[in-house]
């Protein structure tokens, strides 16, 4: 079995783990934010590698070629490279007003603050 | 010419009224818009409805470009009910907004608070009409992104965290619906729903879709928050403005429920879901789980709205339950919960916002004597408990009549007596408020509390009557329900 | 960043080419790699960069708060009306194919507006999510 030549989805394997971990071990709301980035750039990477095909080109129509790269992957993903965008502009409002009501954006603090009140 | 696009019209009209509401900046304008939009919605799902139910399935080719390329917004029965749903509760609690969002949003932010409503339902409404994968992601994140924001609307300074941790939780949950979208396309090279329905079968037990199934049925249970994917839901609810509660509540997870009928049943199909994989050994032990143990959390609080937020985790479970047997009645109990339940909570919370309101707390002790002084909320509020419980002669009754005959029809008598022990339960944690509604006192030197206005009560109680009058005339919601099984267990699209 | 003379010298220089290339980006999406979201993006990263240098309170006059509200809502208007155009001329939803007296113009010409629509709505959210973090807690500075 040709494990090398999978390189792709071995990156995107490592990115979604270490982004998932992330999100899950860290207290911290903006480590938080950035371990959900890592996370779905594993998955902007799983479908961008997805509709690449070797020797294609860009999916332009030129004389001469014949192999194109299938660009609809592309597309999809654009857009959710912009709900991406939105959700970790959203995220890091969400922390800015967090850290103006309680003063802090460890979570552990946070849940202190929550338990006294 | 209307009735030709009406499934595209159900999308849009609340879409373009979603930006003039940011540009109208007086609330009562933004407020008048969303409310014509959102009633207009109504109408078409009617509409849609009706038509589903005469001449069969619609299907619309967005710009035109054929189904299989193009995206196509499909409407069958299980859809249109799904639509219809989305879109009442909609209609009803706009009006109802009005005041409860003068009382706890500041005045600055009600036409942003309009717009978001409006793309939150349009994305809820887009999830259920749309028929490709990936655009029902897209759908999917507008009414999250949304409704991450209409929760921290909230006056609580925890609605903040509980809407970050919604966001955290939805985004994973997403994110995973669409690795598994990725996989599907992959080794099907479509994303039409019905294109994909008919290429999976052929691939049999390939890796690549069982990995597919498995994201996406994570990624779906995180979004209806089956235990024990559940942990951002009672915040979210609790810390929420009232109408938001009301509407997420009775939508919401709705729509994430019918993302995971679509994807077991339609796409995948029900041999390679139920038989192949054996869904059933992890959906009914996961239901019966989330039914008992969240109706006993539920039996602790002091939060009636949080109260209510674990009750709708039980109720959930029950949904899900009825999905797991995958019996014509078992889904049938499933299909026609989503409503029932879906204007039983829907009533209640909004009764909760009335008591908030008057009151200006949702705390157990803080209803002492309501029952009194605000003697039309608190019997709204009586008669959802008794759906809650299933009472016959309401809605829940229904829901549960299908659920033990689906069961029994298995000869599971335990299942079915798990399913009593969750109406007893239910009646437990019902009972408390009523006891303090009811048969305390008012507390010495209170401020003389008044009965909520119209505007709120009478959305209130369309929910609450709507809970009663489809307890006893059951030939719309089980009908269409039934229906809507046997499509899916058919595997026809 | 009142004395770093060449940053402000740079930028100003460098404004109108990156106002320019978002411009190129945007039309000639139609022959070539670009689009609305890179122009809107590369658009509002000309003003990002100029509230960088400048400060935010001289990038609003330029761009103030209500402006930028309503191109928000234009742009999405501006895609929506192309969609109904096309519904009122006869086709299905977004058809391009009526908008013109063939199809090919047609297409072209639906392409133009809608991506124009999406350039407009990306600039504007992306220079309102500047302003939102870089102004809060300060004196509007």
């Amino acid at each position: 079995m040709d494990v090398l030549g999978l390189y792709n989805y071995w990156i995107v394997i490592v990115l979604m783990m270490t982004g998932f971990y992330v999100v899950i071990s860290r207290g911290n709301l903006i480590k938080k934010v950035v371990g959900l980035n890592i996370f779905q750039t594993s998955v902007f990477i799983l479908y961008i590698s997805m509709g690449k095909i070797i020797g294609g080109t860009a999916p332009i129509v030129a004389p001469g070629v014949t192999v194109y790269s299938n660009p609809l992957p592309h597309v999809l993903i654009l857009t959710a490279i912009v709900v991406g965008v939105a959700t970790t502009a959203l995220g890091l409002t969400l922390i800015v007003r967090i850290k103006e009501a309680f003063g802090t954006v460890e979570e552990s603090e946070i849940l202190q603050q929550r338990d006294d009140t | 010419m209307i009735a030709a696009h009406l499934p595209v019209l159900q999308i849009v009209v609340p879409l373009i009224a979603a930006p003039l509401c940011l540009l109208l900046r007086r609330g009562a304008l933004a407020w008048g818009l969303a409310l014509l939009a959102s009633w207009a919605a109504l109408a078409m799902s009617v509409l849609l409805l009706s038509q589903v139910l005469s001449d069969g399935p619609v299907s619309y080719a967005l710009g035109d470009w054929a189904a299989p390329w193009g995206i196509e917004y499909r409407v069958d029965s299980i859809n249109a009910f799904v639509l219809l749903i989305v879109s009442a509760v909609g209609a009803v609690i706009l009006p109802y907004a009005r005041r409860s969002v003068a009382h706890e949003i500041p005045a600055e932010q009600h036409s942003a608070f309009y717009t978001a409503f409006l793309l939150c339902l349009t994305g809820l409404l887009g999830v259920a009409i749309t028929g490709d994968a990936f655009n029902l992601f897209v759908f999917l994140e507008i009414s999250s992104l949304s409704s991450y924001v209409l929760i921290a609307l909230g006056r609580d300074r925890r609605a903040l965290t509980a809407a970050f941790q919604y966001l955290v939780m939805g985004t994973i949950g997403a994110t995973f619906i669409v690795i598994g979208i990725g996989l599907l396309y992959m080794v099907t090279g479509t994303l039409n729903m019905a294109d994909l329905a008919q290429r999976l079968p052929p691939l049999g037990q390939n890796r690549t879709v069982v990995v597919a199934f498995a994201f996406l049925t994570i990624g779906a249970s995180l979004k209806l928050a089956l235990f024990p994917l559940h942990y951002w839901l009672p915040n979210a609810y609790t810390y929420a403005p009232s109408a938001v509660t009301g509407f997420l509540a009775a939508t919401a997870t709705k729509v994430a429920v019918y993302i995971l009928l679509r994807f077991f049943f339609t796409i995948f199909g029900p041999e390679f879901a139920i038989e192949t994989l054996t869904l059933q050994h992890l959906l009914v032990p996961l239901a019966v789980i989330a039914i008992l143990v969240c109706s006993t959390v539920a039996i602790f609080q002091d939060n009636i709205k949080r109260m209510l937020a674990y009750s709708s985790l039980a109720q959930i479970g029950y949904i899900v339950l009825g999905i797991g047997m995958a019996s014509p009645t078992g889904l049938t109990a499933g299909i026609v919960h989503l409503f029932n339940h879906a204007m039983t909570k829907g009533g209640l919370f909004l009764a909760l916002g009335c008591i908030f309101l008057r009151v200006g707390s949702v705390r157990l002790e803080s209803m002492q004597g309501l029952g009194r002084t605000m003697p039309w909320t608190m019997f709204a509020f009586v008669l959802g408990g008794l759906s809650l419980i299933g009472v016959p002669l309401t809605v829940g009754f229904i829901s549960k009549w299908y659920l033990v005959q689906a069961a029994l029809e298995q000869d599971s008598w335990l299942l079915a007596a798990l399913v009593l022990a969750g109406s007893l339960l239910a009646i437990i944690y019902v009972w408390r408020v009523v006891e303090v509604a009811y048969l305390r006192p008012p507390p010495a030197g209170a401020a003389a509390v008044r009965e909520a206005p119209l505007s709120m009560l009478i959305p209130t109680w369309v929910l609450i009557g709507a809970s009663i009058y489809f307890g006893v005339d059951t030939s719309l919601t089980v009908g269409v329900a039934n229906k809507a099984a046997v499509m899916l267990l058919g595997g026809a699209p | 960043m009142q004395r770093h003379l060449v940053l402000r010298v740079t930028t100003k220089l460098l404004m109108p080419f990156i106002l320019l290339f978002a411009l190129y980006v945007q039309f000639h999406g139609d022959f070539g790699p670009g689009g609305g979201f890179q122009a809107g993006v590369i658009f509002g990263a000309g003003f990002i960069l100029y509230a960088l240098v400048y400060g935010i309170k001289n990038a609003r006059l330029v761009a103030p708060d209500y402006v930028i509200r309503v191109l928000i809502a234009a742009g999405l208007l501006l895609y929506i009306g192309v969609g109904f155009a096309g519904l009122f001329l006869g086709g299905k939803f977004l058809d391009y194919n009526v908008l013109a007296s063939d199809p090919v113009s047609g297409q072209h010409l639906g392409i133009l507006l809608v991506e124009l629509g999406v350039g407009v709505t990306v600039a504007a959210t992306m220079i309102t999510v500047f302003f939102a973090f870089a102004a809060r807690g300060r004196d509007e500075g």
